[in-house]
This record gives structure tokens, sequence and C-alpha cells, in this order.
């Protein structure tokens, strides 16, 4: 068996004088979606900043396939192959979506200038790899409903990611239909052999796609969970705080 | 068209293929406006102003030359909308530029060519510490170049009378005439072929025999040559990718890593050099320089982007509109002289054009979106 593509060990964070994180520790396998579940303010959208680059953490170590990482920004977690696919979507409106696939990272032709051939045909060919349900490549994400914007940014995480997709809430907008659309093409992304860390508000969808459970309580680690070795009940329990990991 | 919401389609297959037509496509293109307005006030002077001249070789190239002034401001200017900024200090850095080439020409003895590239650099600066402080404070840049509009015309008069004792320098001409850097800002091109146009009469003469015109003013040929540029940019190349990114969402493309603030600082600069150019050609074919220079053109400008089809938001726009709606503001300037219409009423027929043009814009694209 190889080993977790992310290895987090006795994580910490302060704000100040507010602790979001306290001593959090957990492991990512390629190909494994945990999903990760607490009350509002119980810092789990922090958890996901410090491990895409933005924050850096108070103590603890992070580890990529083993190695030991020091993320100083947002970019480096990028270069490592950590893609974000963020609660506001972080989408361009009024440019095409194979712009947007690739923003900030454009492909240039051999003369320096966009090669928009290039990024169309990713793009597409992409987007019918994960049975993204978009009009066109061309068409503006303005244009697009809630799902299928979802569709494009979880699109491009998988589009630069090698190791780790974080997805923060994907689905808190969306109505059943398109909430049903993302977890398939969440799902779809085991193929891929990715490690993703989703947080869900969901319990239902926590347990429609996640392999584990992990429990946050006030920056707590409560416990973390086999998928198929527990229940609502439990976890419950756990996010409200009767019952302790 | 599309019939029904693509989210509700099951099957996609067909979906994915069906390109949005042509129409709906070109219905949603920016420069529809300002097209369609340029068409309307052709017609409009051809009716009413048709026989006076201004389709004439003579009226055609005075008027492209108000529209050329002023689309080289706009050129820029769009850009720097559609990454979500203003930069109200334009017009100012046209007077600013003016007697930054005229003083050192004419009090301390420096040659055109380097006065004119003295302009550049110093102004370029400025448009530097526009951008500077509009990225590095937050501030909105309305408020920071408003500042800039006052303080450039401020140090502009204090600087020329300080130094020439006047708000005004002429003779100019005197110094720049042998100087090489002249015939790129003052210059004719094409004169050859005006030349044969007029032997084929096409290009009518006047009453001593000569042709109207003997060929197209620089300004025409930097203007075109810079709406080019900018759509290029624009549409072929990574920056122009980051100018729409930094205008619709700028933190989306932070966190993706488009470098908005050194986006947005480059396109500060640029509208400064286009000031400065404004100025250069102002000075050079005039000969002259004055501190009131560039008055009320950062908002004409804007005028120009808007009717256009950049949003004031940001994110969305076009170069060529921009074009279109200097083209506009010629058209419209020279007409009314044509038609005899008191002038007084140009002001007025503009300010009614841009917000006609804006509504027109936005109804437009809500239509094409609401039919896709
Ligand atoms: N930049 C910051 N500065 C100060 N405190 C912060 C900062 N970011 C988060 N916090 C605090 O850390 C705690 C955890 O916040 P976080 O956003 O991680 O919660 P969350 O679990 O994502 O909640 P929600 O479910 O509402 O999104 C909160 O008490 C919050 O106020
Ligand atoms: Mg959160």
């Amino acid at each position: 068996m190889t080993g977790p593509v992310l290895e987090l060990s006795g994580i910490r964070k302060t704000f100040g004088g507010v602790t979001a994180i306290e001593d959090f520790s957990l492991e990512i396998f390629p190909g494994e979606i945990v999903a990760l579940v607490g009350d509002n303010g119980a810092g789990k959208s922090t958890l996901i900043k410090i491990v895409s680059g933005v924050h850096p953490p108070s103590a603890g170590s992070i580890a990529l396939d083993g190695q030991p990482v020091v993320m100083s920004n947002a970019t480096m977690a990028r270069m490592l192959g950590i893609e974000v696919v963020y609660q506001d979507l972080a989408l361009a409106d009024q440019q095409a979506v194979y712009m947007n696939l690739f923003l900030g990272r454009e492909p240039l032709t051999a003369l320096g200038l966009l090669d928009r051939r290039r990024m169309i045909a990713e793009t597409e060919k992409l987007v019918k790899e994960l049975d993204v349900r978009i009009p066109s490549a061309h068409a503006a994400i303005r244009d697009l409903s809630g799902g299928q914007r979802q569709g494009v940014a979880i699109a491009r995480a998988t589009h630069w990611a090698s190791k780790l997709i974080l997805l923060d809430e994907p689905t808190a907008a969306l109505g059943v239909a398109e909430t049903a659309r993302v977890e398939e093409i969440v799902r779809s992304l085991k193929k891929r052999n990715i490690g993703v860390l989703i947080i869900s508000h969901s319990l239902d969808q926590v347990f429609r796609l996640s392999d584990r459970i992990c429990v946050l309580r006030r920056g707590k680690q409560i416990g973390v969970r086999d998928t198929k070795a527990t229940d609502k009940n439990e976890i419950i329990a756990m996010i409200t705080g009767l019952k302790q990991g | 068209m599309l019939e029904e919401p693509i989210h509700m389609t099951t099957d996609t297959r067909d979906e994915r293929v069906r390109a949005v037509p042509t129409l709906s496509r070109l219905l949603a293109r920016p420069e529809l406006g300002a097209v369609a307005g340029a068409l309307l006030v052709f017609a409009f002077f051809a009716v009413t102003a048709g026989g006076s001249g201004i389709y004439s070789a003579k009226g055609i190239v005075n008027f492209l030359e108000i529209s050329a002034q002023l689309g080289i401001l706009a050129a820029p200017v769009a850009l720097l909308m559609i990454a979500g900024e203003f930069d109200l200090s334009v017009g100012s850095m046209i007077g600013f530029a003016g007697i930054a080439i005229a003083i050192p020409t004419l009090a301390w003895g420096w040659p055109i060519w380097l006065a004119v590239l003295f302009a550049f650099a110093v102004c370029g600066f400025f448009g530097y510490l526009n951008g500077l402080i509009v990225v590095k404070t937050g501030l909105p840049s309305f408020i920071v170049t408003l500042g800039s509009l006052f303080m450039l015309r401020g140090l502009t008069l204090g600087i020329m009378r300080g130094v020439t004792g006047r708000t005004q320098a002429s003779g100019l001409h005197e110094y720049s005439r042998d100087d090489w850097i002249t015939p790129f800002f003052s210059g004719q091109v094409l004169r050859t072929p005006v030349a044969w146009l007029a032997d084929l009469g096409i290009i009518g003469k006047r009453a001593d025999g000569l042709p109207m015109i003997t060929g197209i003013p620089m300004s025409i040929i930097w203007w075109i040559a810079l709406t080019l540029f900018c759509t290029w940019l624009l549409t072929r190349t990574r920056f122009g990718n980051w100018i729409f990114a930094a205008g619709g969402e700028a933190n989306a493309a932070r966190n993706l890593g488009v470098p908005v603030a050194r986006t947005k600082i480059t396109l500060f600069v640029f509208t400064a050099l286009a000031a400065t150019l404004f100025a250069a050609i102002q000075v050079l074919v005039t000969g002259s320089a004055d501190t009131l220079r560039g008055n009320l053109k950062e908002f004409e400008a804007i005028i120009a982007v808007v009717i256009g089809g950049t949003l004031l938001t940001g994110g969305y726009g076009s170069a060529i509109g921009a074009m279109f709606g200097a083209l506009i503001f010629g058209v419209v300037q020279m007409g009314i002289f044509y038609t005899g219409i008191d002038t007084d009423w140009f002001k007025l027929f503009m300010g009614a054009m841009m917000v006609t043009a804006v509504l027109f814009n936005s109804y437009v694209r809500n239509r094409a979106m609401r039919n896709r």
C-alpha cells in the first residue's frame, strides 16, 4: 500500500488570542475522500487554508508524499499539486470557461501568445471526462447555472492538482439535482488517484461520498471514523459534543 | 438560441457541440452599441449636412483627427477600465506633458527629441505612482487619480509660471522643424497614394488646383495602431487575460496567481504614456504648449470608452469599441460645426449620446443573455 499523500501532524493555529485549530493530525491517501465536518466556526475553513498555503500553521508539520513541506503562500501549494475549490469558487464571471480553467497559468504558443486552441481542446477533453455538463467551452461563466459553475471550478482544480483537492462546501448553494451532479464529479476524482478533503454541512452527502469522516469541534479534533463503520447519530453526537472521540 | 435551460437536460451530447448562434454571439459583442451609434450619426449628418463637405476628403480627415486625438487616450483608458480602474488624471497629464516638452526646449536648450523622451519618462513615472498608490492603499482609483488631476494641474501651472513667468509657450516649431522625432508626431503619411487619388479625381481639389489634403496625419495612424495593439493585447496575450481577470474578480484572480497589482500598475503607466503621446502630437503640430491643455479629456475618454461598451464595473469591454466611441465623438463635433448648429450644443449631444449608448448596450446585452 502506498503512503499517505498528505500527512498533518500536531497542526495548531491561533489568530491573536483565538485558537482556531488545536493539535490536529490527519492522513489522506491517494484516491481517498475524507470529509471534514463540524459546526460553524469549528475551524474547517481555517484548516483548508493551512493546507493550501494561505495561513502558515502556528505549530505542527505538513508532509506531502512523505516529504515535509513549508508553504509560505498559495502559489507554492499550487506548485506542489494542491488545488482548492473555494467557497466563493473564484471564477472570472465575464470570461469563457476555458479561460477560467487556465487563468493565471495560460499556455502560450511558440510566439508567446495565448494558445487558445490548446486551452479549448484540453477544456473539452476534461469536461467530457468529468462529465461536467456545460453548453460549450466558450460559454461565459455568468451564463452558467450554479452547478455548472461548481463543475467548472472542480474541473479546474482537477486539471492542475497532482496530489490533493480541497473542497470547501462545494454544494452549499446548489439544488438537489445539481448537488447530485457535483457529487458524481467528486466521486470520479477517486479514479485519478487524487486525495480529496471535502468540507460539508450535509451529513447525507458526507455519508454518500466519503471514505472517512473527521470531526472538528471548536478547533479540537474529536475523532476520525471510517464511514462504513459509523452512523449519523455517532457523527452528530461528536459534532455537538455529546460524545468525545 | 437554446430552447431550454441547459442544466435541466439529461442528454447533453448534442448540446456540447451546439455552438452559440452567430447572431446571438454578435449581439453580445461589447462594440455593438458603438458601431450602431457611429452608423446612426454618419447617416444623420449625411442627411443634415451632406452637402456641406463633411464627407469630403478634407472633412473626413478633419473629424478623424479629432477622433484620433481622443482615441489615442481612449484605447489605453479602455484597458484600464476593463481592469476595473479609472484614471482621471489623463487630462492634467496632457497639460503637464506639454510643458515637460516646452520647458526643456525653450528654457534649457534641449533638442526636441530629448524633451519628448523626457516627458514620456516623467509622465510614465507619474502613472506608475498613480498605480502604486491605488494598489498599495486599496483606495478607489477614482479618488486617487482625482487627487492627481488637481495636483498635476497645479504642478503644471506652478512650474510653468515659475520657469517662464507665463502660462503658455509658443514658437516651438522653430526647434522642432528639423528634428528627427517631429515626423513621428506631426508628420503626414501616405502622401503618394493621396496624390494619386487626387489626380484620379477621387479626392477633390481646392480652388488653387492643389488637392484638399496632402496626406494622412500621423495622429490618425497612432490612433489605429494603438487600438490594434490594445486589441491584440486583450485578445491574444496572457497580459490581456489578466486585465479581464483583474477587473472581473480581482480576488479570484489573485487566488489563482494572477499578478493583479502588477497588471494594474502597468496600465496606469500606459494611460500616462498615452496622455504624453497626445501632448507630443499637439505640441509638435501647433508649435505651442499651454498649461490648460487637456482639460476634461479624462471624461471625454471615459465617454468614448463607455459608448464603446466597456462596463464601468470592469471585467468586460473592448478597445475597438472605444475606437468607435472616439469616432462618434469626432463626427458629432465636426458634424455640428458643418450643420451650422451652434457648437455650444455639442456637449449636450455627447452627454445624451453616452447615456443612450449605455442604455442600448445593457439592453442588448441582457437580451442576448436571456436568449441563450
Ligand atoms: N483571519 C482570521 N483572523 C481571526 N480569526 C479567524 C480568522 N479566520 C478564522 N478565524 C476564527 O477561527 C475560527 C474558525 O473559523 P473557520 O472559518 O475555520 O470556521 P468554519 O469551520 O469554516 O465555519 P463555517 O462552517 O461557518 O464555515 C472562528 O472562530 C473564526 O472567527
Ligand atoms: Mg467555512
